[in-house]
């Protein structure tokens, strides 16, 4: 009798009430907390493009320090980190190879693209070489202007991210 | 400009910054001056009307002396404070150059520059050489310039702009040739290497510096 | 087994059994966008072939377009923390090009932002060379010592970087009240700071084992090469372009060249220091020497058109002698503005000490011959 019960169509129904139960419960909390980890400890990569790189590196200096919140420059390799900034202008030259740095990175990750010349090519856009912003390449989570930014308006790019982040889903479902 | 009015007496080089400009110093294609003939004097609007300027002694000596020894293969542009102009043809600016390298003592290039002459359908390579060893030289740079064939459609490294290579005489131009290469089409003979340095690998267009390669919109 | 699918651009080679082709990408643990193709055999280097171009950006056909004064924003941004340095040639050719006679007062205001843009990008150089080097004290002094002296830029021009403060006929505008004794404040407890150094770095141990007796150019090949700046002066050639042919007013000041004998990564590594400590003392005594008032710009009517002719032009930057060759025909845009950069032609020694080196003494050679990727491609 308890066979007759169980049909397919019962039981996916079943399965997925639990799901939501499921979700209810545990992965709204579990998600603000794996977010809490991915915000402080976002770990970008070692990619100094053009000018914009001196205030990136301005930024972890002593006095603006945002190593603080998170943000060291790990000096391994771009495998474990999770942001790219992507500071400056990007070449025809230089395009693919962003684009294969980005793909290496694994999930999750973030980008930020930091000064007029990788929002749309700034200064530059008239020049040969020079992409119009590197929306086209890879997608772009938070926009920075400034030519340069100033370290303080960077870091307020970061904050925003992060603002970004924690209101993202933290897992994905298969 | 009092400045200028002291220099009629001194043929010491002074700073560069104050000396006005003067037509001496045209680029335009054979000037064919002959530097023993006077110059014609000129008016000019900032200073008042005076005799001709003696042309500094030290440089003059030096474009006397490649005057002598190549006669009518090489021209004088220009002579400045501490800048002295050579105009060859492209079959003799190997000989010159080891003309200055060997007797003259300059030995290393500065700088090699590419400019476009569409109306004249000639590209100009200018080469700055300096010196480091001689300690008269140390202010001096000498501006060797040669001229190319231009064509319509170029084809870099196929085509009639071609000239010869100077980096077995100064090893220093290597990457400067490379990229006048890329940027204006012309072809080194001798280089070992002429191929991309700066450009992408699949830039296709025209050679980025010339004159009818125009910027986006421009 | 079937061949992996690739990214566009990429095609897979056959290799030798011995050699092996190396890629320090443009990505890379270090700074800066340059690839560096090497031919390893085990440990040591056989073959180096240097590929820049990742950030160029085309500032000389740029400048095509743009008159003499617009040229200024664009052109300043090879090198964004030295940016008076880049410009000085340029304007100083442009000057002679436009006719412009430059007051007393702004030659040594020049002359005093052209030092303290040496110590910045100095400051900025050596602490990349930590990060080269995994020295991160090395990242973080120079790092925060140098905002002292961009305080100070910022006073004077009104921004960190990228000033555009020198325009043909002088500079933009004159001092804050009160700048000299500001200046003269901070740039005594900076050479105080920069003297610490000693201990943190050049006296340090690992520093001197890492770097001495590596990648070492002698005098002949740094003449031959047409090395410039400090690469040059580390291999025992005395070349200063302020001695040799002085701009502006640094004939009335007073100071020396540092030069080294060994030519090693060492030595490469000290000069610049020792250059900062000079730079010191020139603006003090700039300071001292400048007339207290008087104009500082020359007013320019719109569009000025440059004289027929060409100039050339070279000052002395952080990085080595940098030239400007212009080209002018009577119209308000220049018809070419050629940059001879440091950078680039330092960039010839890059494989010829290479060659036959250990790959793990790399960084410390690659780096030491004051290389910005970003002035070079231009």
């Amino acid at each position: 009798m308890l066979k007759d019960l169980i049909t397919p169509q019962n039981a996916n129904v079943f399965v997925g009430k639990l799901g939501d139960i499921l979700e209810k419960a545990i992965d709204k909390p579990l998600g603000y907390a794996i977010n809490w980890g991915r915000i402080w400890s976002l770990w970008p990569v070692h990619i100094e493009t053009a000018c914009c790189s001196v205030e990136f590196g301005a930024a972890s200096s002593p006095r603006y320090d945002v190593e603080r919140f998170g943000i060291i420059e790990a000096f391994g390799s771009l495998r474990q980190c999770d942001l790219v900034v992507v500071q400056g202008t990007i070449t025809r030259k230089m395009a693919p190879r962003l684009r294969l740095v980005y793909d290496q990175m694994p999930e999750p990750k973030y980008v930020i693209a930091m000064g007029a010349c990788a929002i749309t090519g700034g200064l530059y856009f008239d020049s040969y070489n020079v992409l119009p912003g590197i929306d086209g390449v890879i997608p772009v989570d938070v926009y920075v202007p400034g030519c340069p930014p100033r370290p303080e308006t960077l870091i307020q790019g970061c904050m925003l991210l992060q603002e970004k982040i924690k209101r993202m889903k933290a897992r994905k479902f298969v | 400009m009092m400045s200028s009015e002291s220099e009629k007496e001194t043929i010491e080089k002074k700073p560069e910054d104050s000396k006005p400009f003067d037509d001496k110093t045209s680029e335009k294609p054979a000037p064919d001056k002959n530097p023993t003939a006077t110059k014609p004097t000129v008016a000019k609007k900032l200073t008042p009307a005076k005799e001709e300027p003696e042309l500094p002694a030290f440089e003059k000596g030096i474009a006397d002396k490649i005057i002598e020894n190549f006669g009518d293969k090489a021209t004088i542009s220009f002579v400045k404070p501490d800048r002295v102009g050579i105009k060859v043809g492209r079959d003799s600016v190997h000989d010159v150059a080891e003309f200055a390298r060997d007797v003259l003592n300059y030995d290393h290039v500065d700088s090699v520059a590419g400019v476009d002459y569409p109306a004249d359908k000639e590209i100009e390579v200018v080469y700055h050489l300096s010196s480091y060893t001689d300690p008269t030289l140390s202010r001096q740079i000498l501006e060797l310039a040669t001229r190319a064939q231009r064509e319509e459609n170029p084809i870099p490294g196929n085509d009639a702009t071609k000239l010869p290579s100077l980096r077995d005489i100064f090893y220093s131009v290597e990457f400067h040739e490379r990229e006048v290469f890329e940027m204006l089409g012309v072809y080194f003979e001798g280089h070992p290497d002429n191929r991309r340095l700066l450009l992408p690998e699949d830039w296709a267009d025209l050679p980025p510096l010339r004159k009818d390669f125009r910027n986006k919109g421009r | 087994m079937s061949s992996p699918t690739l990214p566009p651009g990429l095609a897979i080679q056959k290799a030798d059994e011995r050699i092996m082709t190396l890629n320090v990408g443009p990505q890379h643990p270090g700074s800066g966008h340059m690839r560096i193709i090497v031919q390893i055999d085990g440990d040591y280097i056989v073959a180096c072939d240097p590929d820049p171009g990742y950030v160029h950006r085309g500032e000389e056909k740029m400048a095509e377009y743009r008159n003499y004064v617009l040229n200024i924003p664009h052109l300043e941004r090879p090198v964004i923390h030295d940016s008076c340095n880049i410009l000085y040639p340029y304007v100083l050719g442009a000057e002679e090009l436009l006719g412009l006679e430059v007051t007393e007062r702004a030659k040594y205001i020049r002359v005093i932002a052209s030092e303290l843009n040496r110590c910045v990008y100095t400051m900025y150089w050596l602490a990349i060379y930590g990060i080269f080097l995994g020295h991160s004290t090395m990242f973080m002094w120079p790092a925060g010592d140098r905002e002292l002296l961009i305080d100070l830029l910022e006073k004077m021009t009104g921004a960190r970087v990228t000033h555009s403060y020198f325009i043909p006929g002088g500079i933009r505008n004159d001092l804050p009240a009160n700048f000299e004794d500001v200046c003269l404040r901070q740039v005594n407890y900076f050479e105080k700071r920069i003297k610490e150094y000693a201990d943190v770095f050049y006296e340090n141990p690992i520093l001197i084992s890492r770097t001495e007796k590596t990648g070492i150019l002698t005098r002949e090949n740094a003449i031959r090469l047409g090395t410039t700046g400090s690469v040059l002066r580390a291999s025992g050639v005395d070349y200063d372009v302020r001695k040799k042919e002085p701009y502006d007013v640094y004939d009335e000041l007073d100071f020396e060249t540092n030069v080294m004998k060994s030519g090693d990564s060492y030595a490469r590594s000290r000069i610049p220091w020792l250059d900062m400590m000079e730079s010191c003392r020139i603006i003090r005594d700039a300071l001292q020497k400048m007339p207290k008032s008087g104009s500082v710009r020359v007013k320019l009517k719109p569009n000025p058109k440059g004289a027929l002719g060409s100039v050339y032009k070279r000052i002395e930057s952080g990085r080595g002698a940098l030239g400007c060759y212009i080209v002018s025909d009577k119209k308000p845009e220049p018809y070419r503005v050629k940059l001879s950069v440091p950078s680039f032609r330092n960039l010839i020694a890059l494989p010829h000490l290479l060659i036959g080196e250990k790959l793990g003494n790399m960084p410390s050679t690659y780096w030491s011959l004051n290389y910005w990727p970003v002035e070079a491609d231009r």
